[in-house]
């Protein structure tokens, strides 16, 4: 394994790839959820307003604070202030906990209503409703994923800063995960309307 | 293979070299070396591709005669599942990509490794992970998957056999191609070295990066796809199931939007072997460079667009029949711009009859012959008739094995004295390559005819008026196995006793030509600045 000199042009082009990987991945499901909005209209509007709303919309304020906040700490570093990067990351990671804390007590909420994947109340609702709760499990789930994920990178991130292997001089691996969390942020964007808005 | 070949009257080993202090295993499956990356991908390819040689053997034993012979209907349809799920994700899909992708994508750029090394290393070993799960689950739970390898809903939903885990091993090897398309897009993009402008690119690089951008855009689509299959056995989330308002047809249209540009991905690189071998033994120059080039990307785009062709018979609306049947005749074109490139090439070239060409020519036949009966299923009228034949069977083969196949036995029949420094024997090379056409044309032609007259793919059993065609089918089968059977006992000779190679035995221009065979293992002792076009060849010397 021997050091090259470091491609940053590179190592940014690979990381857009993989975004643009990981949108396709979700676009999947996007185009599930267009293709069954289109045949239960009425249904996927009635389904929604069992979904809450202040919930939903806490967490998309908390995942915007917690990219303005990765976007601080990359700022922080390129600058060279290493204290304000890692309290930035240190907040990234806290307000992404509190992102699935919070999803965690509205799951439980759903299945203590017994609306879960494959429950027997589910069945009962008209058909479009349970397309919509599968849609909202998978989808959220999925982004919960990567969510938890996106975490557990800007942890990583975070010691390594710690330890100056990433540092002024060279932080393409801060400002790449700084990308993934945005892209986490961005999906989430997309999910908040489209599953607590469209009542 | 890799670890055979003997170090006595070869004057350097390059990177083959054993690697002081680390022993031998470990110095290949933790090597970050393209070159060894590459050779570990053909080993596992190779041996995964006699794996599904032999599902189809014992596939076409069964059918040689009707009636309930040698295998239960379960086992056949396991061993069709099996032979489709190996051959398209674990051997077509890596094949030329992943293998002499690896070796040579760095060598003809002029760099010394690709970006992203140790990724590359981690797809190798995301490839590993795949084929072990996909072996899991075939030995555990209540049965091997016995859905087809498309994994169609319901019928995957519910079946009892071992689904669940065969998608994930589909997921992680999906993972893994994405991972090598990024690293070849970013390696193409960054890594090119002085002087290596977009337009003196080897067309083999041009395929690739076409390829790669299929793997990084269609691929997710595919892990979504099965990890849908896999929450809905699991979770029963009701996405794809009638009774819980789901539809089955967007499962198709979500498989197909992957699965159908992977066609390409498994086409692409084949068609860049094609165009790095035509010229070198025509000894003249490509015929439309720009045009190959660009036909690639063409290719690639269009491809991405025709994916409900294989839905005509399912139930969409006519407008969208006609729409996706409009599509599908426009990627004949780019196709058809290639063969008429190469054929172009040839033409009033000095050829030499090399094993190489004589591959890249059975290429050309068999894709031709391929292609336009993918024409007959393109065309949403005559799709109704021949859709689930035998007629599709024989396309597909044609395409892939008679296409893909032969372009990556061309591609080791022509780098392999760049690889191992070592010559295997013309003749018998030759040799191999006639029996292998004689027998893959008496397997899959028949399957045209039997198509036509209304053979459904996949039954155990068949009516008696196919009996003579399905005999002949599995004679083939084994015309096809003996020449493939000569071809690699050949390669494997070469490798042991061939005599030393030289660095350029075929006269070409390309850059992996240009150092040691073997390549050393940093590449280029110094590194390159490049002067000429890919195919500027030097005069004529008479080469042996």
């Amino acid at each position: 394994m021997s050091e090259k000199a470091k491609d940053y042009a590179g190592a940014k082009l690979g990381m857009w790839l993989f975004l643009f990987t990981e949108i396709v991945l979700f676009g999947g499901l996007f185009l599930l959820y267009a293709g069954y909005l289109h045949r239960y209209r009425a249904d996927f509007h009635q389904a929604a307003r069992d979904l809450n709303t202040l919930l939903g919309g806490l967490n998309t304020v908390i995942l915007l604070t917690s990219s303005l906040c990765v976007a601080l700490a990359v700022t922080a570093l390129e600058r060279g202030r290493q204290g304000q990067c890692l309290l930035s990351l240190a907040l990234t990671v806290a307000l992404g906990l509190g992102f699935l804390v919070n999803k965690f007590f509205e799951w439980s909420a759903k299945f203590s209503h017994g609306l879960y994947p494959g429950s027997a109340h589910l069945h009962q609702l008209p058909p479009g409703q349970e397309v919509f709760f599968g849609l909202y499990f998978a989808m959220t789930g999925l982004h919960g994923v990567h969510v938890l994920v996106g975490a557990g990178l800007l942890s990583t991130v975070t010691l390594m800063v710690r330890r100056g292997r990433v540092r002024q001089e060279d932080f393409v691996i801060l400002e790449n995960a700084g990308l993934y969390w945005h892209v986490v942020d961005l999906i989430w964007i997309f999910l908040f309307p489209l599953f607590y808005l469209i009542t | 293979m890799t670890e055979a070949a003997s170090p006595q009257d070869s004057p350097a080993r390059g990177f083959l070299t054993p690697e002081p202090g680390r022993g031998g295993l470990a110095s290949w499956i933790f090597s970050t070396d393209h070159k060894r990356i590459g050779l570990l991908y053909l080993t596992c390819i190779m041996t995964l591709f006699a794996v599904g040689v032999c599902l189809g053997l014992l596939m076409r034993l069964k059918l040689m005669t009707p009636g309930n012979t040698i295998i239960a209907p379960q086992t056949y349809n396991a061993a069709f599942t099996l032979h489709g799920v190996i051959m398209i994700f674990l051997v077509v899909i890596p094949s030329i990509p992943a293998s002499f992708g690896n070796i040579l994508l760095p060598l003809q750029l002029g760099a010394s490794d690709v970006s992203f090394p140790r990724l590359n290393l981690f797809s190798w070993w995301l490839y590993v992970t795949g084929a072990l799960v996909a072996l899991v689950s075939i030995f555990t739970g209540s049965g091997a998957p016995d859905t087809g390898w498309t994994f169609y809903v319901p019928f995957s939903e519910r079946t009892t056999t071992n689904v669940s885990v065969a998608v994930l091993a589909v997921l992680i090897l999906g993972f893994s191609s994405i991972l090598t398309g990024l690293n070849f897009i970013t390696t193409i993009h960054q890594q090119r070295a002085p002087g290596m402008s977009w337009r003196r690119l080897p067309l083999l690089v041009w395929s690739l990066y076409a390829t790669a951008w299929i793997q990084v855009l269609a691929t997710p689509i595919l892990g979504i796809t099965t990890l849908l299959i896999f929450s809905e056995r699991v979770l029963h989330l009701g996405l794809f199931d009638p009774s819980r308002g789901g539809d089955p047809l967007l499962y198709q249209h979500l498989f197909w939007i992957y699965s159908h540009p992977a066609v390409y991905i498994m086409i692409l690189p084949a068609m860049g072997v094609i165009s790095e071998i035509i010229p070198v033994f025509a000894h003249k120059k490509i015929f439309g460079y720009k045009m190959i080039a660009f036909s690639s990307l063409a290719i690639a785009f269009f491809g991405s667009l025709v994916w409900a062709h294989h839905m005509f018979t399912s139930g969409m609306s006519d407008v969208a029949v006609l729409v996706f049947s409009f599509l599908t005749f426009i990627v004949a074109v780019p196709s058809a711009i290639k063969v008429f490139n190469w054929l172009s090439t040839l033409y009033k070239g000095s050829i030499s009859l090399e094993p190489p060409l004589l591959y890249s020519l059975g290429f050309i036949l068999m894709f031709s012959i391929g292609g336009l009966s993918g024409l007959v299923q393109g065309a949403a009228g005559a799709d109704i008739h021949v859709h689930d034949t035998y007629f599709v069977v024989a396309h597909f083969h044609y395409v892939i094995f008679g296409g893909t196949g032969l372009g990556m036995f061309a591609a080791m029949h022509f780098w392999f004295p760049k690889i191992f420094g070592r010559m295997y024997h013309r003749g018998r090379a030759a040799w191999a390559f006639g029996i292998i056409m004689v027998g893959m044309n008496t397997l899959y032609f028949p399957m045209f005819v039997m198509g036509l007259e209304g053979m459904p793919r996949r039954y155990y059993d068949y009516l008696p008026q196919f009996a003579h065609a399905q005999f002949i089918s599995t004679v083939g089968s084994w015309v096809l196995a003996l020449g493939l059977l000569l071809m690699f006992h050949n390669l494997y000779a070469g490798l042991r006793r061939g005599a030393p190679a030289g660095p350029n035995p075929w006269g070409a221009a390309t850059l992996e030509w240009s150092v040691a065979s073997p390549p050393p293992k940093e590449n280029f002792p110094e590194p390159p600045v490049v002067s000429k076009g890919p195919y500027d060849f030097a005069p004529r010397e008479h080469h042996v």
